[in-house]
């Protein structure tokens, strides 16, 4: 709060020697940085800079914070700087005119309490540009008018402004999902897109990902951005060194785009876990973590959980979990809840055997609907006939994963119509 | 100015019925049509970004230029209007529910998509009747009346027969009508209390217990039957109670094993959306027959028009129909009854 309040008096010092000429657009300025203080959004050695020389050279610290004022606006906006500075040019010409000293960088306590005094005659003072007059178009270009709010809740006031903005929108990333956690938008903003940006996606595109994948993944994991180059590719060493090839590396960057996140000893951590948990081997163990990379990125306490329901209260044996987990590692990552209403149904309505949920582990996967409709459908035609020693025998693969027009018309010999009166019987 | 996703949605907007599966709470039915609405809409193609005139700095070939900054103005799309940027044009879209079904029933629930919801309102406000079909069994009674609960009772239902049940059936069916009567708000012994029963038209006004219009038997196979009920205000559980109270009465115990509702209002089972049809081209669809049938219903039919009762959908409309003329049969022999 001091800091502020101390803010809205420099504002008034240093207003009349510089809102001569281009007068109410550094007035807008001047109150815009204002809010900018207060809430602590321009770097912090402005405002240190500024309390340090505030007692005595006021002007002259009013003056240099008028210019790191204008680097604050180069932040954001590269070309605005250049622009800026020649307005300060403008302001300076414009000050013999003014009642201020004519060398404003010279400390002169007499002009310092003129322009305290006077804060609001000097306005009414200086002679102001008549809105009718006309300028030249020089004239019209030095004015710059900030568009830029220094605050905002969302990115698109800066997306034009901000050169990393515009190519990361170039690329596909979806800033409107990003704008909405926590911190992301003011780290973008903060981001240089040829130091910051640019190594890291050249870093992507070496490891073999492909480019139309970075806006996804830049979408989901903006923190890439953020990480240094070294950890990387430590990260991406470390895979390599457990024998994943480079193009099993590339797809799986791409897929979870958290993977490159974690650090090494993470990493590690993951892949012995599913190696003794599962007593898998190392090449089935590559094999379901390059299937569904999200395995190393997540937390292991509900894949912990899913074993113990799928060993205990589903009674599979572990060689039976293993076989399952190989053909669909994504029963581990599954809902726990859906994974049993799914099993529960499998089992105690369709009366298939575990060892035949073993066989076709893709049952576990699908949607519990679309198993029951097409179940119940098949009893009602009396059709529902699972045990492969029999006759009339239909495979659990193809009732959970061929689309409806080819269940209807291969499996149910029915037509889609049929099918579809008698969900409404359900 | 409208957007191609603006107009999409204009033409979405309005009442269209969805089958509800079983096991599935209503919000996420609607929450699925929401998020498949939006995904329709947003699918449209985009507006072309506007352009707007920007001063770029050039690189300035000739060092003589002063202060070597040049600015030129140059036309440039403005990414700040890029859907990337600004989200998605539509990101939450109205969608009411009517009639509520609750977790364990199934049946035709009706949804509103944005300025349908007004309709919707004045829709329910019309008192209207609706059908189900409830699926009972005879021989157990559990803590919540259907076959999924906790059982706490078994019996023996040999002694029931058809016309047993359908007395039972008939009797419940009897005070029903009085307390249709008693909520009317109008006075029985006024014309015109006689020219709204005449019409079909007495019920309750406003807010009242559940009341059951109509109630039959169109299947009984001991230990299973199935009713067929018209009602106003009713809610599923009560239906379930129902079932367990006409088995208490059968000198028995009844438990319900499903509850399908057949039709709500004018939506019946024919206009309704199965899950795989709830995506927005057919909504769209389901919306613009609701309209016209809407237009067509206000044209007179003549008697001759009506469709043959073909389909089981179809019958039970005209049971409806014809239930509707049983009421007012009832309600002039009670008339003539008070004379």
């Amino acid at each position: 709060m001091t800091m502020a309040s101390a803010c809205v008096q420099l504002c008034l010092r240093c207003r009349s020697p510089v809102c001569t000429k281009a007068g109410a657009s550094t007035w807008k300025i001047y109150t815009q940085l204002q809010r900018c203080i207060s809430t602590t959004r321009i770097p912090t050695n402005i405002s240190s800079g500024l309390f340090s020389t505030r007692d005595h050279r006021t002007v002259q610290s009013g003056v240099r914070w008028k210019q790191e004022m204008c680097y604050y606006n180069g932040l954001m906006v590269k070309y605005l700087t250049t622009e800026a500075k020649d307005r300060k040019q403008t302001d300076e010409l414009s000050r013999s005119d003014a009642v201020v000293p004519q060398n404003p960088l010279l400390p002169n306590t007499e002009a310092l309490l003129t322009t305290e005094s006077h804060t609001s005659l000097a306005d009414l003072d200086a002679p102001e540009l008549s809105p009718l007059e006309e300028i030249s178009s020089e004239e019209a270009i030095s004015i710059s008018v900030p568009s830029i709010p220094p605050m905002s809740t969302t990115l698109s006031d800066y997306v034009d402004a901000s050169e990393t903005l515009t190519k990361l929108v170039q690329l596909g990333v979806n800033l409107f999902k990003l704008e909405q956690r926590p911190n992301v938008g003011s780290m973008l903003l903060r981001l240089d897109f040829d130091r910051e940006v640019a190594p890291r996606l050249l870093f992507l595109k070496d490891i073999g990902v492909e480019d139309s994948r970075f806006g996804h993944i830049i979408s989901h994991n903006p923190f890439i951005l953020t990480e240094s180059l070294e950890n990387l590719e430590a990260r991406v060493n470390y895979l390599k060194s457990k024998n994943f090839t480079a193009e099993t590396i590339a797809s799986m960057v791409s897929r979870a785009p958290y993977l490159l996140n974690f650090s090494v000893k993470r990493l590690d951590n993951r892949l012995a876990f599913y190696q003794q948990q599962l007593k898998l081997s190392a090449s089935n163990t590559r094999n379901i973590v390059a299937r569904l990379p999200r395995l190393l990125c997540g937390s292991l306490e509900p894949v912990k959980e899913n074993l113990q329901v799928c060993k205990i209260e589903f009674g599979f044996k572990e060689n039976e979990i293993q076989h399952i987990v190989i053909a669909v590692p994504k029963v581990l990552t599954a809902n726990k809840r859906k994974l049993t209403q799914i099993f529960d149904f499998l089992h105690n309505t369709m009366k298939v055997p575990h060892s035949l949920i073993t066989k076709f582990p893709q049952t576990l996967n699908c949607k519990f609907l679309r198993l029951r409709e097409r179940h119940l459908f098949l009893e009602y035609l009396g059709k529902a006939q699972y045990d492969p020693t029999q006759t009339n025998y239909i495979s659990l693969d193809r009732l959970v994963s061929l689309p409806d027009e080819a269940f209807c018309s291969e499996v149910a010999l029915a037509s889609l119509e049929d099918f579809d009166f008698f969900q409404k019987t359900l | 100015m409208a957007t191609p996703a603006i107009r999409m949605f204009r033409r979405l907007e309005g009442l269209f019925c969805v089958y509800k599966p079983p096991g599935v709470h209503w919000k996420l039915v609607r929450d699925t049509i929401e998020t498949n609405l939006l995904k329709g809409i947003n699918a449209t193609p985009p507006q072309a970004l506007p352009h707007e005139v920007r001063f770029l700095l050039q690189p300035s070939s000739d060092p003589e230029a002063p202060k070597g900054l040049t600015l030129t103005a140059a036309s440039v799309p403005a990414l700040s209007k890029h859907p990337l940027v600004t989200g998605p044009e539509f990101q939450h879209i109205r969608v009411g529910v009517g009639h509520r079904l609750d977790a364990s029933s199934s049946g035709v629930l009706v949804l509103a998509v944005g300025n349908g919801n007004k309709v919707l309102n004045d829709f329910y406000q019309t008192q209207v009747t609706r059908d189900y079909t409830l699926e009972g069994e005879f021989g157990i009674a559990s803590h919540n009346f259907s076959d999924t609960g906790r059982i706490v009772e078994r019996s023996t239902y040999d002694h029931i027969t058809l016309e047993k049940l359908e007395r039972v059936l008939a009797v419940l069916q009897g005070s029903n009508q009085k307390a249709l009567l008693t909520y009317a708000n109008v006075d029985m012994s006024s014309q015109e209390a006689y020219e709204m029963a005449a019409q079909g038209l007495l019920g309750p006004d406003g807010k009242s217990p559940p009341i059951m219009t109509g109630l039959r038997c169109i299947r009984f196979q001991p230990p299973k039957f199935t009713l067929e009920v018209q009602c106003i205000n009713e809610t599923q559980k009560y239906l379930r109670k129902v079932v367990h109270e006409i088995g208490l009465e059968l000198r028995s115990t009844a438990v319900c094993k499903g509850v399908r509702r057949v039709r709500d209002g004018p939506f019946t089972l024919r206009d309704a959306l199965t899950r795989h049809h709830w995506s927005a081209a057919d909504v769209m669809q389901a919306v613009r027959q609701n309209h016209a049938s809407k237009e067509t219903e206000k044209k007179p039919r003549s008697p001759a028009e009506r469709p043959v009762a073909q389909t089981r959908e179809d019958r039970e409309t005209v049971t409806s129909q014809g239930d509707r003329q049983e009421k007012l049969l009832h309600h002039k022999s009670w008339f003539q009854h008070k004379k």
